[in-house]
């Protein structure tokens, strides 16, 4: 038993080949998912990659939110199971009311490219089984809108409900708080700007983000019912 | 007099061409025709002025699938793997319009790629400009680069590496080249229409006028002051729309749903319905009524030579024109049947009912005029090769280390590329900021290396030698990644072919990229010319940016030029000419000169360096190894130090230490190696007659020079900052 990875393309997705490669080599199988879609094929875990879709136009992830294939990606996620919006992917969650906040330019008003490191903040989650608190994880970031905002009040009840769960070491964006990737109160949803994908193969540069990858993974495992029960 | 008597004037065609069009056609050309002759007989399509020097440039080699005349070169890298590889430009443009000119560049390359039926993998962008201290060169430093960095980005391809050079003639003349590699992804695609009765589909963004004239108007003249209101000439790019068209061309192709494939570029659809047409032996007729536009009442010609970007033009089985249709649907690309294959020969172009353009094709794509131009070489040129290099020693070692690790020339580029994205498909393996990126190609274990090069300053002291440092240069730093340098596409970049000065100049660019090539066994695949890069009559240095393209294989063993290991031995391959100073940056920056005449370059000791670099790093003997040039063994030492931020302690002799550390003898790279290891390295470089020495030790946190020493802090933070600062407040066109 694999865990089935649904990765959603949009016109203007770019990622969703790295993506696919990742999950795989880490043992999942994955199906691509065109946004015009109504319904998802059977998955443990939803994929937003990122890319531009439908252009960016309007504002990042503004026009995602309408495509059809939405609603399954809503519903999914009603039902407790995993959604990951890695980039783009977590602009179109925040647009589509699934995680709070919006992403912003970044501070410096340049697209950047380049290695971050992340820190832990909440082990223990289906996305950070594999981390421990405080551990740092190297990993690239890929943006211009990268720079999260939440009104004050809600920042504090993130914080308070653990929903801070990755944070930069050093800020590169101008995020507020140093966010790099939250979770939804349940903690079934997570956006999070750096691209794990890209951080699976030393070759590369880094293995950690297979420690973001291989948490889900291990997470769909650990809900499968054991073969004694069925 | 007729009316078209004077006009073809307007549309850049000398009275002898006009002649020659109303001889071949056997009257005069309509409106719209004469429009269609003025694109396609451009310098910039027909290669007029160049052709005759082209062709004596090798062109054939074991792996080359398909050499120029194609949208791009194809090579074959590995067993059923081929990539395809080409350079192109977008000086005129991007000067122009800084973001859209070089954001198009882009697109275009990328769809010559993909007209090959290649999946396009990694851009890299050789980009030169005016010094930083002017305003206007800072706005188009951070306009080009945008550009490039919102189309690519977009796109979803990778920019994984380039060049930027800062010189005082590229102040009016930037040059915007851009190169891209591409595999191809299931069938290797050619733009010949063989089959009468096919049906040819317009497909991608819609029909406007921008763009009119592009490549006739402005690509193929020279500046002047009213240049900048050429703006309407530029064309305006849309990266959604071509990543779309990108991954349907793909579906297409997979779909076996496409029989011949040309992108629309430079002469909008007069040029791949003449060009595919003429290749194949047949004719087209076209219906301009079925032109999907973006605006009203366009004239014929309008829609002839309209530049609009993100097209494309599929030759189908009639059959399949329904399933073409769907698929492009599928993606949200509008597609419309234009016309069919014929018998004729002929270009026939109808529009609201009546015929508007009825020419042989043959006349348009390929018997264009070709000129001999007249060639002398430059009275100036001798007073420049006896005027001093800058062969003087420096005030103080220390200063003028930093102030040349430090000048934007040779300063860190990470300001242009992390704004690109260059880590997309999971295959950069060695990215921006090295010798060469190393590329593993998608679905195979297998890799190769690319790197540009383009060393104006040599050629403009002597063309032909310069020239062929610029290939051997860009070989090296293939080699010194691991790789065995293949094949070449060059972008050919000069002042206005009417100058005799400057014929003369590329016709010793093109003798000495020949022979380099010859001598190196890396036929030239395609590429480009670039002509009229002057403004008010000052022309650009002669600038031939050459992009290499070389074999690795395993991507594991790829070496990059970072330092590792604390203690381990800096080696020195090659043989240092001290007072090698004639172009070089340390005559520039240090005392201002630039004369004399280019380093003797030998092409065996070039290739025996490659031998050694390519067998020692498959061996596994190299922890790592970089490439000397620009500031010669003293920034070398130093790049190796900042990009793993490990300092290193190096003897430098002699009695004149800033001729050793700063000479630019070309066929020399720094490798370094465990302790253990160093009689291997010397023995493999004494087998293959390259000197080598050990110079020092991989130590501690200072660039220590033995006859100066400054922090690697100091030193890096230097770097760092010698083009950020200048570029990180960059707001607007008068913006400081």
């Amino acid at each position: 038993m694999t865990a089935r990875v649904g990765i959603v393309v949009f016109p203007g997705s770019n990622c969703e080949l790295d993506c696919r490669r990742s999950f795989e080599r880490l043992g999942a199988t994955t199906e691509f998912v065109w946004h015009d879609d109504r319904e998802l094929p059977d998955s443990d875990i939803v994929v937003l990659p990122g890319g531009f879709a439908h252009g960016d136009y309007l504002r990042t992830g503004a026009l995602a939110r309408f495509s059809p294939i939405m609603n399954a990606v809503v519903r999914h996620a009603d039902a407790g199971k995993l959604l990951i919006g890695i980039c783009n992917g977590f602009q179109v969650l925040c647009e589509a009311g699934l995680l709070p906040g919006a992403l912003r330019k970044n501070e410096g008003l340049k697209f950047l490219c380049k290695w971050t490191e992340l820190s832990v903040e909440v082990p223990g989650t289906p996305f950070t089984t594999r981390a421990e608190r405080h551990q740092r994880l190297r990993i690239p970031i890929n943006h211009f809108e990268g720079n999260w905002y939440a009104e004050p009040d809600t920042l504090e009840r993130m914080r308070a409900d653990d929903q801070i769960v990755f944070r930069y070491v050093r800020n590169p964006n101008g995020s507020l708080d140093g966010v790099a990737g939250i979770s939804n109160e349940r903690g079934n949803v997570l956006g999070l700007m750096p691209h794990p994908e890209r951080a699976c193969e030393a070759l590369l540069g880094s293995e950690d983000g297979a420690v973001i990858i291989g948490s889900m993974l291990d997470h769909v495992m650990n809900m499968q019912p054991s073969p004694a029960a069925v | 007099m007729s009316q078209t008597e004077t006009v073809h004037r307007d549309l850049g065609l000398t009275d002898d061409e006009f002649n020659a069009i109303c001889d071949r056609l056997g009257r005069e050309p309509s409106y719209t025709e004469l429009a269609m002759f003025s694109v396609m007989w451009s310098e910039h399509c027909s290669y007029k002025s160049s052709r005759v020097h082209l062709k004596t440039l090798p062109t054939q080699g074991e792996r080359i699938l398909v050499g120029p005349g194609e949208g791009a070169g194809i090579i074959e890298v590995a067993d059923g793997v081929a990539v395809a590889w080409k350079i192109e430009s977008h000086n005129h443009p991007s000067f122009v319009e800084p973001f859209n000119g070089a954001a198009t560049g882009v697109g275009g390359i990328v769809r010559d790629i993909l007209s090959m039926g290649a999946r396009p993998i990694a851009l890299m962008d050789p980009l030169r400009f005016g010094p930083l201290d002017d305003a206007r060169t800072r706005y188009v430093v951070d306009g080009v680069v945008h550009g490039i960095s919102s189309y690519g980005n977009s796109i979803g391809v990778p920019t994984v590496g380039g060049e930027a050079v800062f010189e005082d003639c590229y102040a009016e003349n930037p040059l915007v080249n851009v190169a891209c590699l591409g595999i191809v992804d299931t069938k290797l695609m050619h733009g010949r229409a063989e089959v009468p009765g096919q049906v040819a589909i317009l497909f991608g963004s819609s029909t406007g006028r921008d763009g009119i004239g592009g490549a006739s108007v402005l690509a193929s003249a020279e500046f002047d002051q009213d240049s900048l209101e050429k703006r309407p000439s530029v064309q305006v790019g849309d990266p959604f729309s071509e990543k779309l068209l990108i991954e349907c061309s793909l579906e297409l192709i997979r779909g076996g749903l496409v029989a011949s494939f040309q992108d629309l570029g430079a002469g909008g659809i007069s040029c791949p319905t003449s060009e595919m047409t003429a290749k194949g032996g047949t004719g087209i007729r076209i219906d301009l009524d079925e032109v999907h536009r973006r605006e009203p009442n366009m004239e014929p010609f309008e829609v002839m030579i309209s530049e609009s970007q993100e097209r494309m033009l599929a030759v189908v089985d009639a059959a399949d024109v329904a399933e073409v249709l769907a698929v492009c649907g599928k993606w949200g690309v509008e597609a419309r049947p234009l016309g069919e294959i014929t018998k004729t020969g002929k270009v026939e172009v109808s529009a609201g009912g009546k015929l508007v353009a009825d020419v042989p094709s043959l006349a348009l794509a390929e018997e264009g005029p070709v000129y001999e131009r007249p060639i002398e070489r430059p009275r100036w040129l001798a007073d420049i090769n006896a005027a001093p290099s800058g062969d003087e020693p420096p005030e103080h070692y220390g200063r003028t280390f930093i102030r040349m690790v430090s000048s934007p020339q040779l300063a860190s580029k990470r300001w242009i590329w992390e704004q690109y994205d260059h880590m997309i498909f999971l295959g950069t393996v060695l990215g921006p900021g090295g010798d060469a990126a190393v590329i593993r190609l998608p679905g195979t274990e297998t890799a190769v290396a690319i790197s540009t090069d383009g060393p104006g300053r040599l050629c403009m002291l002597d063309p032909y030698e310069g020239a062929r440092h610029a290939v051997a240069e860009s070989a090296r730093n293939v080699a010194t990644v691991g790789a065995r340098p293949t094949a070449i596409t060059n972008c050919l970049n000069f002042g206005s072919p009417e100058r005799a000065e400057v014929m003369w100049q590329f016709s010793e660019v093109v003798r000495g990229i020949s022979d380099a090539c010859r001598d190196l066994n890396t036929p030239v695949t395609g590429g480009n010319v670039s002509f009229y890069n002057e403004t008010n009559s000052r022309p650009i240095y002669p600038t031939p940016v050459i992009g290499m393209l070389g074999i690795l294989g395993d991507p594991a063993a790829a070496v990059g030029i970072g330092f590792q290991d604390e203690g381990d031995a800096i080696v020195l391959l090659g043989t240092t000419e001290l007072g090698d100073f004639g172009g070089s940056e340390y005559g520039k920056i240090i005392n201002g000169a630039i004369g004399g005449v280019p380093p003797h370059l030998d092409m065996d000791s070039e290739r025996a360096l490659h031998e050694v670099l390519v067998t020692g790093g498959h061996g596994g003997l190299f922890k790592s190894a970089h490439d000397l040039s620009g500031g010669g063994l003293a920034v070398a030492l130093a790049e190796c130090s900042f990009a793993s931020q490990r300092g290193f302690s190096v003897q430098v002799g002699g009695t004149e230490p800033y001729r050793a550390l700063y000479s630019e003898t070309p066929s020399r790279a720094l490798v370094s190696c465990p302790q253990a290891a160093v009689d291997e390295v010397l023995a493999l470089a004494g087998h293959g007659g390259v000197a080598a020495e050990v110079i020092g030790a991989v130590a501690g946190d200072m660039c220590d020079f033995s006859v100066f020493a400054v922090t690697l802090e100091e030193a890096r933070s230097a770097w760092e900052g010698g083009l950020s600062d200048h570029l990180s407040a960059t707001m607007g066109p008068d913006g400081d």
